[in-house]
């Protein structure tokens, strides 16, 4: 048979490399500046960019898609070629992909600061930017594809399939859950309300965890542990099931997140059950990767490399396990809402993620550019930086997170609940010192990556075409007997359309009854849609992301009723596009937060919260108090929602800034009796509109009911 | 306001249920009955790809 020469394509590689590094960096800093703002609120230099609100949205965009899309693109890039044989399909496409993702994550953090966000957690970036993700993403899915379609190997790796899910699964949970009406060239709203915006969100949040941050890794994990440790795979069909069962299950477990929340109670045991399943498939995939160094141990202590991988699968073990308990409604009662949760992402995070990009690299560099490493003893510091820093990083916060639940939920003998909610926060502040202690000591670490890795360069010389050999694949060639799931992987469309079916039947099973809801749920007669000017306020509620610190969600639990009121109804949201619920407390929850205190504590504690509240660890709003508020966009606002079905009456959208300014001057009387002087038409004005309206419409229905009684 | 029983609403929902149980364990089996009967030379060679 006839040899062929070809060259495999480096500098795609390269290009994406450095990204990573770039963005590994990046992102750590952004998280440090935030983990700061835990315990020096004036960290946030009373500038709107740099509050928490806006700058937490940019450390995990950062960090999933800048830092590790990056590093998946650089792995994928190195990995494909060389386990089909042949070049990438097209060096162009390569090249708008790398140019288009590294605009997509500029547009990203410019926006983000400037508080466009749709308000929905890691899918925050606004419609514009939605769309380019989408074109991006197909011209990395025609280059993957023809590259396989082209190549001169017969069978398709285990990695390549989880290349293909990742693909796949993205495009259709970006796709679903980006579903929103554009109201301006940089605002839009949420098709989906309330119970079904969480439910899509989630299914969505969850596997972005799934396929974003777990199969693409993975994928490079079945590539290049093999490659470092020089043998295979410890069992090859161990990894078929670990890869099929995986998809499988993975799509089924998003309601896991929203556990005793108004999600019906069905869809929330689903979310369970699956979650717990998930163990399997998981420890299957860490079991198979850390037995595939059995009788290796001696390199591990020699290879940089090889340390990076066992403490990465490690971690990807005990995440996977942790996530399956943390989904248990008892356990989740504890942990939900709490620093526990970060606790447990920052260990896949910074454990799986971070150590299995750091790994790759330091396999790379000196491959492409065919020289040593620098420093093994530079790399072996960096383990030991990584690995003390996340230690550092997640004990502190189990701990918090753990002692703020508990606290949360006590109550003294007399049935009082015993502490305020910002003494259970002042009480874990030591703990969140020592957080930003450990991510220090990992940003370091990265740092002297980088250090390492700048020098290997320097010593070697890049092979921007490596050369390769291999035969063509024949056609004609048809093997007498074939098992069907043989043929199978050697067909990556069919590959592609069946892992769609699997993933698919998840989503539809989990989301088709929901959105049914809608003319299902028996709504609450009391809830009516936003005024004008509750709406501009609820716009800058999202647009500051408080949804990052405040949930807006009670749950039915003894202490949370006597902490915030009555809990949450399903019936309540829907109106919300988008949903507000959040996902961590940081402040107190404020699903009942309308009429709790009067306009003009809202005005002060949004100046200056430590003035209200000593020892509150809010950034200060000042910026709220002068800001004009924007009432052009009043109509449009108006018009969005009613297509999106809130009974708004015909003909509103023109009028409704007659309203808005009706309502406005009544809060500035209100404030100007409480000795407050300010314009009505500020932004803070629409803000305390909203403010006082949330969680109301069901208080009016009980006073009502009873002054029925 | 009861948040159940809805899923019962949608007519024919016994077929999704059903349907992808169906799918989900006839997947599985094949999948399974092909990994343990397939032969160990193929599956040796396949996991030997990324070191050549």
């Amino acid at each position: 048979m006839q040899v062929e020469t070809f060259y495999y394509d480096n500098r795609i590689v390269r290009a994406f490399g450095y990204a990573t590094v770039v963005f590994a960096i990046v992102g750590m800093l952004a998280g440090l500046w935030v983990a700061i703002q835990f315990y020096a609120p004036a960290a946030s230099l009373n500038f709107a960019p740099t509050t928490f609100g806006r700058l937490r949205p940019l450390h995990t965009n950062a960090i999933i898609f800048a830092f590790v899309g990056n590093c998946i693109f650089t792995g994928v890039y190195y990995s494909l070629q060389r386990l089909c044989k042949a070049r990438m399909f097209s060096d162009k496409l390569s090249w708008i992909h790398f140019w288009g993702w590294q605009a997509i994550i500029a547009a990203a953090a410019i926006t983000l600061l400037l508080g466009y966000t749709t308000g929905k957690e890691y899918a925050e970036l606004e419609w514009p930017i939605d769309i380019a993700i989408t074109v991006v993403w197909v011209v990395f899915g025609i280059n993957l594809f023809g590259t396989i379609l082209k190549r001169r190997e017969k069978h398709l790796y285990v990695a390549i399939w989880f290349y293909i899910a990742t693909w796949v699964t993205v495009a259709m949970l970006h796709i679903v859950n980006s579903f929103e009406i554009p109201v301006s060239f940089l605002k839009s709203y949420s098709w989906y309300a309330g119970v079904q915006d969480a439910l899509v969100q989630w299914w969505y949040g969850h596997n972005a965890v799934a396929f974003f941050l777990t199969t693409p890794i993975l994928g490079l994990m079945y590539y290049f542990l093999p490659k470092a440790a020089n043998r295979p795979v410890y069992s090859y069909r161990l990894s078929i099931i670990h890869f099929w069962a995986l998809i499988f299950i993975y799509i089924w477990a998003g309601p896991h997140h929203l556990l005793y929340t108004s999600l019906p109670d069905w869809a929330q045991s689903l979310g369970t059950v699956f979650s717990i399943m998930l163990i399997a498939p998981s420890w299957g995939g860490m079991l198979n990767g850390l037995f595939t160094l059995r009788g290796a141990w001696d390199k591990v202590r020699e290879d940089p490399v090889l340390k990076f991988m066992v403490v990465a699968i490690t971690c990807y073990g005990m995440a996977t396990f942790e996530g399956p308990i943390l989904s248990l409604k008892s356990v989740n009662a504890i942990s939900h809402f709490t620093d526990w949760t970060i606790a447990h992402v920052h260990i896949g995070g910074l454990g799986w993620n971070g150590f299995m990009a750091f790994a790759m690299l330091y396999y790379l560099v000196p491959k492409m550019w065919s020289t040593n490493l620098y420093s093994k003893k530079l790399a072996t510091n960096h383990f030991w930086l990584g690995t003390i820093g996340i230690i550092l990083y997640a004990v502190p916060l189990y701990w918090a997170g753990f002692t703020q639940s508990v606290m949360w939920k006590s109550f003294t003998p007399e049935g009082q609940l015993k502490f305020q909610f910002l003494e259970t926060v002042t009480n874990i502040i030591p703990m969140y010192i020592t957080r930003s202690v450990g991510g220090t000591l990992y940003l370091a670490g990265a740092v002297l990556m980088s250090y390492n890795l700048y020098k290997t360069i320097r010593q070697g010389k890049f092979i921007p075409n490596e050369e390769a050999q291999a035969a063509p694949l024949l056609k004609t060639e048809k093997p007498k007997r074939e098992y069907w799931h043989r043929l199978l992987e050697r067909k990556p469309v069919t590959m592609l359309i069946l892992s769609l079916i699997v993933v698919g039947i998840g989503g539809i099973i989990e989301l088709v009854p929901t959105f049914l809801v809608k003319s299902n749920i028996p709504t609450i007669a009391s809830v009516k849609p936003y005024t004008p000017l509750e709406l501009q306020g609820r716009d800058i509620y999202v647009r500051e992301g408080c949804y990052t610190c405040h949930s807006q969600m009670i749950r039915p639990f003894r202490d949370e009723v006597a902490r915030y009121g009555e809990y949450s109804k399903a019936g309540e949201f829907v109106y919300d596009h988008p949903f507000q619920w959040g996902s961590k407390r940081t402040g107190p929850d404020l699903a009942r937060e309308g009429g709790k205190y009067p306009d003009s504590w809202h005005y002060n504690h949004m100046y200056d919260p430590r003035s209200m509240s000593p020892g509150s660890i809010m950034p200060q709003y000042v910026w709220l108090l002068d800001n004009k508020l924007d009432t052009s966009s009043t109509a449009a606002k108006i018009r969005a929602m009613k297509t999106l079905g809130v009974p708004y009456p015909d003909g509103y959208d023109r009028v409704a800034n007659i309203d808005l300014m009706k309502q406005a001057d009544s809060i500035a009387y209100n404030l100007k009796k409480d000795k407050i002087e300010t314009p009505a038409d500020v932004e803070i004005v629409a803000l305390i509109a909203y403010m006082q309206r949330i969680g109301r419409d069901i208080k009016t229905e009980q006073k009502q009911r009873m002054t029925m009684k | 306001m009861k948040f159940i029983h809805y899923i019962e609403k949608i007519s024919g929902v016994d077929v999704y249920g059903l349907v992808s149980l169906l799918i989900f364990v006839v997947f599985f089996s094949v999948m399974l009955t092909w990994v343990i009967r397939a032969d160990k030379k193929k599956i040796k060679e396949m996991s030997e790809i990324p070191l050549h």
